[in-house]
């Protein structure tokens, strides 16, 4: 009895340490989670035995966690912060960063909505609450009807930053749990306005051409989000710490491929090159 | 044998108690876990703990509302003068500007000298306001720290805005939650009761046995239709026929919510109310028409009566299943944080702000506190509607 417990205590040590080793973890932005899990699974069929876990919870917490050594790769959608940056160099640590890929975020409102193109300035205006009419930046006389993300989202937060230049949503902005949501709610609302992924942009609603210094327009799209010309793009990056270089290397040159940008194009990103 | 059996006995005993410790205890458990997370948002400040706030020391500024630090950095409020100082622009210094203001040989290559550079530039910035993490402000700082009050239990739940997020100073005011959970609730009844009331009435006094029987278990499917169908049914049918029949510009508002919650609170107040207008004895109901009363007569002035109690507890078990709901009501009610005036207007309700955020709160942040403390509101509320129940039903013999 004794020696068969024994035996099946080392069994399942084997097991656990089997699992353990050369297992590479993946963690952070929920915006990067699906590419990252689509990437891993193909290179897991075209490399047998590796062994790579990813898991979300936002850029954030993928970055404390590569500060914490918890993980060998963070997912951001977001370039570090200041803060963040300084911790992971402390003690003379160094990281790499490397963009996967990029994503736009199209502004859409109803297809019956005659107004086809917006500022910055007026996008900003529309989210903090200033302006509420769709007469005062050129359409018929009607309420304008905001849609945003919830507070949790990363989406939130970035639209926040790059086009609300850091001020808070207005408190009557409606907030909806998921994107297609949004989609479904500014098809079916007449005043409406909301923003989603550009793989969200169908035909039942109708995406603005977005312009940030206020003379050059451009419909949302994969080339000019590519090119940079389109202004509400961001980038999607990995960090990694130095040391750890060898082991993620192969998986990291994968995703940069010819194969895997395809796969960056197929969950709805937008390739690098 | 005997004695055998006298064991299993014991045993089946000791098991069948042994449950119901286990039952209480961990009811008891979810409990102290809730309020234990949720009550100490109020020793809590609504910034960051290592978070610095802090002006030049000529500022005659020393306090400062959440709120005005809110509007300052929306750039509500640009100049000192608004808020009770000298005639001078608001000048925001946050790390972000630091690495723009600085170059990096200023800071140093590990910005071992930021801390030193951060204290000059609020010593020759008369109209600064600083926001920075405390790890780099230096022990013999030059500027004047603004004091943010704590929490308090008035300012959560009387506070108007709700910005779980916001930063430098977080938002946390629910009274727009809790207003929006009681009026979609209040909405939800009033649709709900005659509906349900009508139905009960024309089931257990009207309908004969075949329609009965076909009635009742439709009735009870609908109580077995998970929520999120119910609220994807919402979205897609009930939110643009209000926008359509009322003319409004949205469609997602308190009514539409209402309607959704009173559909799925109808069969708990159809079963209960149809179980209590049965129980009306037949002598009383023969008595009335041997007087020489019509069936509808008998039904308002006799069986309707007899039964209020039991219909009372049946509207008190309907609001209970519509205060908690949760997904439904985040899909068709739009979310706003507002304070709701009418019907016809957006609102955020507490199980819905729960659902949507704590995915992403930090685990024993402030934000995560004060999701845990909506809940224990949350918990009052349904806590109130039982005691209230018991007390219904315990009064119905007579």
């Amino acid at each position: 009895m004794k020696s068969f417990k024994l035996a099946l205590a080392i069994v399942l040590s084997g097991i656990v340490s089997l699992g353990s080793h050369a297992q590479m973890k993946i963690k952070g932005s929920d915006t990067v989670l699906p590419l990252s899990q689509k990437e891993a699974e193909k290179y897991m069929i075209a490399h047998k035995g590796a062994n790579v876990s990813v898991s979300g919870g936002g850029s954030g917490v993928g970055i404390s966690a590569l500060i914490d050594n918890n993980t060998d790769i963070a997912m951001s959608s977001r370039p570090l912060k200041m803060e963040e940056k300084m911790k992971l160099q402390e003690g003379g640590k160094t990281f790499k960063e490397v963009m996967v890929a990029k994503d736009a975020l199209a502004v859409i409102v109803n297809n019956s909505n005659p107004v086809s193109k917006l500022t910055r300035q007026q996008l900003e205006d529309i989210y903090t609450g200033k302006v509420n009419n769709w007469k005062e930046v050129g359409g018929p006389d009607m309420k304008i009807i905001v849609y945003s993300r919830e507070s949790s989202s990363g989406t939130y937060e970035f639209f926040k930053e790059h086009v609300m230049m850091k001020k808070n949503y207005a408190s009557d902005v409606l907030a909806k749990p998921g994107t297609g949501d949004i989609v479904q709610s500014v098809a079916q609302t007449k005043g409406a306005i909301g923003y989603v992924g550009l793989a969200y942009v169908n035909k039942t609603v109708k995406p603005m051409s977005v312009s940030f210094d206020g003379k050059y327009f451009e419909k949302p799209s994969f080339k000019g989000a590519k090119t940079g010309t389109y202004p509400i793009s961001r980038p999607l990056y990995y960090y990694y710490m130095t040391t750890k270089e060898k082991e993620v290397k192969p998986f990291i040159d994968y995703v940069l491929s010819k194969e895997g940008q395809k796969t960056v194009d197929e969950v709805g990103y937008v390739s690098i090159n | 044998m005997r004695r055998l059996r006298k064991i299993i006995e014991k045993i089946v005993e000791g098991v069948l108690a042994m449950s119901a410790a286990i039952t209480s205890i961990t009811v008891l458990l979810i409990i102290i876990f809730l309020f234990d997370e949720g009550l100490s948002i109020f020793s809590k400040k609504p910034v960051d703990d290592d978070t610095v706030i802090a002006v030049n020391s000529s500022n005659p500024v020393s306090k400062l509302t959440g709120l005005q630090i809110k509007d300052i950095f929306d750039q509500k409020i640009t100049n000192w003068k608004q808020i009770g100082g000298k005639n001078d622009s608001i000048k925001l210094f946050r790390l972000d500007e630091a690495g723009t203001t600085f170059t990096e040989q200023q800071m140093g290559s590990n910005f071992e000298r930021l801390a030193i550079c951060v204290d000059s530039y609020v010593v020759r910035t008369p109209g600064v306001l600083l926001y920075f993490s405390s790890k780099y402000i230096p022990k013999d700082f030059h500027g004047k720290r603004i004091e943010i009050a704590n929490i308090t239990p008035y300012s959560f739940l009387m506070g108007k805005q709700w910005f779980p997020t916001a930063q430098p100073v977080a938002q946390l005011g629910v009274l727009p939650l809790i207003l929006g959970t009681l009026w979609v609730t209040l909405g939800a009844i009033l649709f709900a009761l005659p509906f349900g009331l009508a139905t009960a009435i024309f089931m257990a006094e009207i309908a004969n046995h075949k329609v009965r029987n076909y009635l009742k278990p439709v009735v009870e499917l609908l109580a077995g239709i998970p929520s999120v169908v119910y609220g994807f049914f919402g979205l897609i049918v009930i939110v643009p026929a209000v926008q359509k029949i009322f003319n409004l510009p949205v469609g997602e508002s308190g009514l539409a919510g209402s309607i959704v919650l009173g559909i799925m609170a109808l069969p708990t107040i159809i079963t209960i109310s149809e179980d209590a207008l049965r129980t009306t004895p037949r002598a009383l109901k023969e008595a009335s028409l041997a007087l020489g009363a019509s069936h509808w007569q008998t039904i308002r002035r006799v069986i309707v009566p007899y039964a209020s109690s039991g219909i009372t507890a049946a509207i008190i078990l309907g609001i209970g299943r519509a205060i908690g709901e949760t997904m439904a009501v985040l899909m068709v009610t739009g979310n706003a944080a507002v304070i709701p005036h009418s019907y016809f207007e957006p609102l955020r309700t507490i199980p819905a702000t729960i659902a949507a955020e704590l995915g992403e709160a930090a685990y024993g942040g402030l934000h995560f506190k004060a999701l845990f403390a909506l809940g224990c509101i949350l918990f009052i509320m349904t806590f109130i509607i039982n005691l209230i129940f018991e007390f219904i039903a315990k009064k119905k013999k007579y």
